[in-house]
């Protein structure tokens, strides 16, 4: 397939054209990415979470920036959300990235949630491997603004980045379970502002001093000015060397593959059941038995699985 | 899935008047499109790097300075040399009546000044996408 081979290339707009046959959910679009896999699995997956306005976007800007003075590719997925009533969305992360977006050996591409939960799309993981097959050595994705427990990145990622600011949690906040948990890496961005030392000693005092062989480290940085940026990039580098060494990165490509399967999966059964003779309609008969609350759902799933509607 | 509409919404030049591309930014999304918003300042060189990254439909150029009869056809001519001419562009700001048909002629499909309706808009990009 031409786009594919111009892909490999590197040709961004072949990124931009197959990233979008992938959310809109093309007819092509699988099978674009099953040619591309063979071209993936080298790069070093970073997911930055944190809540709204802790400076994630302009955290990425100045990693990028490290990292292409480190001599590497770079790609970005910076997800934002989509409106839950009219499917629309503004995708305002690149106003934050505007100086590195020229650059040649950088993509960037904003993405909408479309309905997803858990602080990405769904198409996320396929344009994560677009990027990877189109030869980005490090490739950044940024969640919607999270709250407490859009811990979906932490799957998706080889490292995961929370970016916190000053002033966002007392004690009791930072022990609560859910996204401070994830974290592989830990910054309190936006560090001029008063308070930073304060919000590091309440993260230094939950986290693990050990886990697994890896220590969390709790940084701090201001984006803006790229102050504590290279050493937050060192950490990065040697998190990613310390997943190879220790096998860890094995377990995490696991986990990843188990919610693409289990993804593709639910996606086949349903296009199975509802594209065969009839299924269809017996997709919609189940459907209306449960609404009206003659068939319990799993009932129904098993039902449906077995191709009788009793 | 149905494609969904995406448009670039971008300030060339240098004033810093960003209101009314927010307020097309805004009606835009509110009619179910993915509007991806580049900022103030923005050399047309970085519009279509961004607008072919972001694969979008279209793009709305917002210009409150007066150099509109530069920045915009500027635009259509890099998207021309990139091969991404099929990327519709419309602009909007302060435009005197006289330049609206140099600029249509220079490849800009559409003007909005002072007053226009959002409806009209909105239609516009709609039309763009193929929709």
């Amino acid at each position: 397939m031409q786009l594919v081979d111009r892909l490999l290339k590197g040709d961004k707009r072949a990124a931009a054209k197959i990233i979008s046959m992938i959310e809109d959910r093309d007819a092509q679009a699988q099978k674009v990415v099953s040619l591309l896999r063979p071209h993936t699995g080298k790069a070093h997956i970073i997911g930055l979470t944190g809540p709204p306005g802790a400076g994630k976007s302009t955290l990425i800007s100045a990693l990028v920036r490290e990292f292409r003075s480190r001599g590497k590719r770079v790609g970005v997925i910076a997800v934002d959300p989509t409106s839950p009533f009219t499917g629309g969305a503004l995708l305002g992360d690149r106003v934050r990235m505007t100086d590195v977006g020229m650059d040649d050996g950088v993509y960037i591409r904003s993405m909408a949630t479309r309905g997803h939960v858990g602080g990405l799309a769904l198409a996320t993981y396929d344009a994560v491997k677009v990027l990877e097959a189109m030869g980005m050595e490090k490739v950044f994705v940024e969640t919607a603004g999270a709250g407490q427990s859009e811990v979906e990145v932490a799957n998706l990622a080889h490292t995961t980045v929370i970016v916190e600011m000053p002033g966002s949690g007392d004690s009791i906040q930072i022990l609560k379970a859910g996204i401070l948990e994830i974290g592989d890496v830990y910054t309190v961005n936006k560090a001029d502002e008063g308070g930073a030392e304060s919000m590091v000693t309440n993260l230094k005092s939950v986290l693990p001093e050990d886990r697994e062989g890896w220590a969390p480290p709790v940084l701090t940085t201001v984006a803006s000015e790229g102050k504590g940026v290279p050493e937050l990039a060192d950490r990065l580098e040697e998190h990613f060397s310390y997943l190879k060494k220790s096998g860890r990165l094995g377990e995490k490509e696991r986990i990843r593959s188990e919610v693409e399967l289990r993804d593709a999966l639910t996606e086949t059964m349903l296009e199975k059941l509802t594209t065969s003779k009839g299924g269809k309609k017996l997709y919609e008969d189940v459907l209306d038995k449960v609404a009206s609350r003659k068939l319990d759902p799993h009932t129904a799933a098993k039902r449906l699985l077995s191709g009788k509607t009793g | 899935m149905a494609k969904k509409i995406r448009v670039l919404i971008a300030k060339p030049g240098l004033d810093g008047h960003d209101r009314g591309a927010k307020v097309i930014a805004r009606a835009l999304r509110d009619a179910g499109m993915e509007v991806i918003y580049t900022g103030l300042r923005q050399t047309p060189r970085d519009i279509v790097e961004a607008a072919i990254q972001e694969d979008v439909d279209a793009i709305g150029l917002s210009c409150l300075s007066g150099a509109h009869m530069t920045l915009f056809p500027e635009v259509v001519k890099l998207l021309k040399q990139k091969g991404a001419d099929e990327i519709v562009v419309a602009g909007g700001g302060i435009i005197p009546e006289e330049d609206i048909p140099k600029l249509k002629k220079a490849g800009i499909k559409a003007v909005f000044g002072p007053g226009t309706r959002l409806e009209d808009v909105v239609k516009f990009f709609e039309h763009a996408a193929g929709k």
